[in-house]
C-alpha cells in the first residue's frame, strides 16, 4: 500500500510546466472538427486535459446568433491556448496572436500570455514555413507573448526557435491531421537532446500527426513533455472512448519513460531461475 | 461614411464608435477582439474610439481549432 501511495504522489507532482503555466495533464487537446460542441465538451472532459487550443476567426456578422464555442467551455476549468492556424506569413500570425490575446484578456483566462504559433508553408502539406516561423517567433517574443512553436521535426530548426526565445518547441510527429503517428522518432530524439541540453526542464511537446493511443505513448516514451492532438480524438468513430484512450496513453508513456525501460537485446533472458529445474537442458 | 468590416462594406454615420458599431451589427461584445487598420483596439477603448472613413476593421472571436 505504501508503495502505491508513493507512486500516486509522485504522479501527482509530475506536472507539466510551460512558461508561467503548470498543467496537471500532459495532454493538450484541440477543440476543432467535433461533430457538435456537446461532443467536444464531453470529449475534453474525458481526456483529462486542463489545456485546450482554440482558433481565432472572423465573427460571423450575418448570423451571429449561432452557437458560440464559449457556451460549451468552462473557461475557469481550462487554460485556453489560442493558435495562429491558417496564417501563412509572420505578420498575419503576429496579428492573430495579438487578437487572440485581446479576446483571452476579456475572458480573464490565464492563456492570455501565450500562443500556439503556426505559420504554414502551403495548404497541401500544412508544414510550417521555417523562415516565417522564426521571424514570427522573434516578433512575438519582443511583444512579450510566450510562444509555443509548431515546427517540423528538424532539430536545427528546433534549436533556432529556442534560441529565438520560444517558450516551448513543438515538433510535429507527422503532418497535421494525417494520423501517421511519429514518423521519425530519431529526429524527435535529436530535437530532445538539443533542446534539453543544459536545460532539462525545457518543455518539448509533440504537436500534430497523432492517430491513436500508441502514437501518444511512443512520443511520451521518447521523453517529450506532452502531446498536443485534435483530429485523433475528434474524428475517431467514438471520440469519447478515444479521449479516454489518449488519457491513458499519455500517462502510460510518461510512466514508462520515467521508469527507464530495459535495453533491447538480440537474444532471450529467462525470467525464471535457470538452476534447479527437473528437466535437463537441451545441448 | 464607408468602412470595411471583415472584408464587407458598411455605411455608418459619422462619429460612430467601435462600441456603437458592434451594437449595430448585433455582435455580442463578450469575447470579440477588434482590429482597426491592423491595430488591436482594447475593449476598454471601444466606447471612445471613433471610426473614420475607409477604416478597415476585423472583428474576431474564438472557434474550435487545433
Amino acid at each position: 500500500m505504501a508503495t502505491t501511495t508513493q507512486a500516486d504522489t509522485s504522479r501527482r507532482k509530475d506536472s507539466l510546466r510551460i512558461g508561467t503555466h503548470t498543467l496537471a495533464s500532459r495532454l493538450i487537446v484541440g477543440t476543432g472538427k467535433y461533430a457538435s460542441y456537446e461532443l467536444m465538451s464531453a470529449a475534453l472532459a474525458a481526456s483529462g486535459t486542463d489545456c485546450i487550443t482554440v482558433a481565432v476567426r472572423r465573427e460571423r456578422l450575418i448570423d451571429s446568433r449561432g452557437q458560440n464555442i464559449l457556451d460549451f467551455i468552462d473557461t475557469s476549468r481550462y487554460t485556453l491556448l489560442p493558435n495562429t492556424a491558417g496564417c501563412f506569413t509572420a505578420d498575419d500570425a503576429v496579428r492573430v496572436a495579438r487578437l487572440g490575446r485581446e479576446i483571452l484578456l476579456g475572458l480573464e483566462n490565464a492563456g492570455a500570455d501565450w500562443v500556439k504559433l503556426e505559420v504554414l508553408g502551403d495548404t497541401k502539406t500544412l508544414l510550417p514555413d521555417p523562415v516565417a516561423t522564426l521571424e514570427a517567433t522573434e516578433k512575438l517574443v519582443a511583444l512579450g507573448i510566450h510562444v509555443l512553436c509548431y515546427t517540423s521535426d528538424d532539430p536545427i530548426a528546433a534549436r533556432r526557435l529556442k534560441q529565438a526565445g520560444a517558450t516551448s518547441v513543438m515538433p510535429a510527429g507527422s503532418p497535421i491531421g494525417s494520423g501517421q503517428g511519429i514518423l521519425n522518432p530519431n529526429a524527435i530524439r535529436i530535437c530532445l537532446e538539443y533542446l534539453k541540453q543544459d536545460d532539462p526542464d525545457y518543455p518539448v511537446i509533440v504537436d500534430a500527426g497523432v492517430g491513436t493511443a500508441s502514437d501518444v505513448t511512443i512520443a511520451m516514451e521518447l521523453g517529450v513533455d506532452g502531446v498536443l492532438l485534435n483530429t485523433g480524438i475528434a474524428h475517431a468513430a467514438d471520440p469519447l472512448q478515444m479521449a479516454l484512450a489518449m488519457k491513458a496513453a499519455v500517462e502510460a508513456g510518461r510512466l514508462a519513460y520515467r521508469s527507464g525501460r530495459i535495453p533491447k537485446k538480440l537474444y532471450a533472458t529467462a525470467s525464471s531461475p535457470e538452476t534447479g529445474t527437473i528437466a535437463p537442458k537441451p545441448r | 461614411m464607408n468602412i470595411l468590416v471583415n472584408g464587407d462594406k458598411h455605411d455608418v454615420p459619422e462619429g460612430t464608435t467601435i462600441a456603437q458599431l458592434l451594437s449595430r451589427l448585433d455582435v455580442p461584445a463578450r469575447a470579440v477582439a477588434v482590429e482597426v487598420n491592423l491595430e488591436v483596439i482594447p475593449r476598454a477603448r471601444h466606447a471612445e474610439h471613433l471610426l473614420r472613413e475607409a477604416d478597415r476593421l476585423e472583428v474576431v472571436s474564438l472557434v474550435g481549432g487545433g
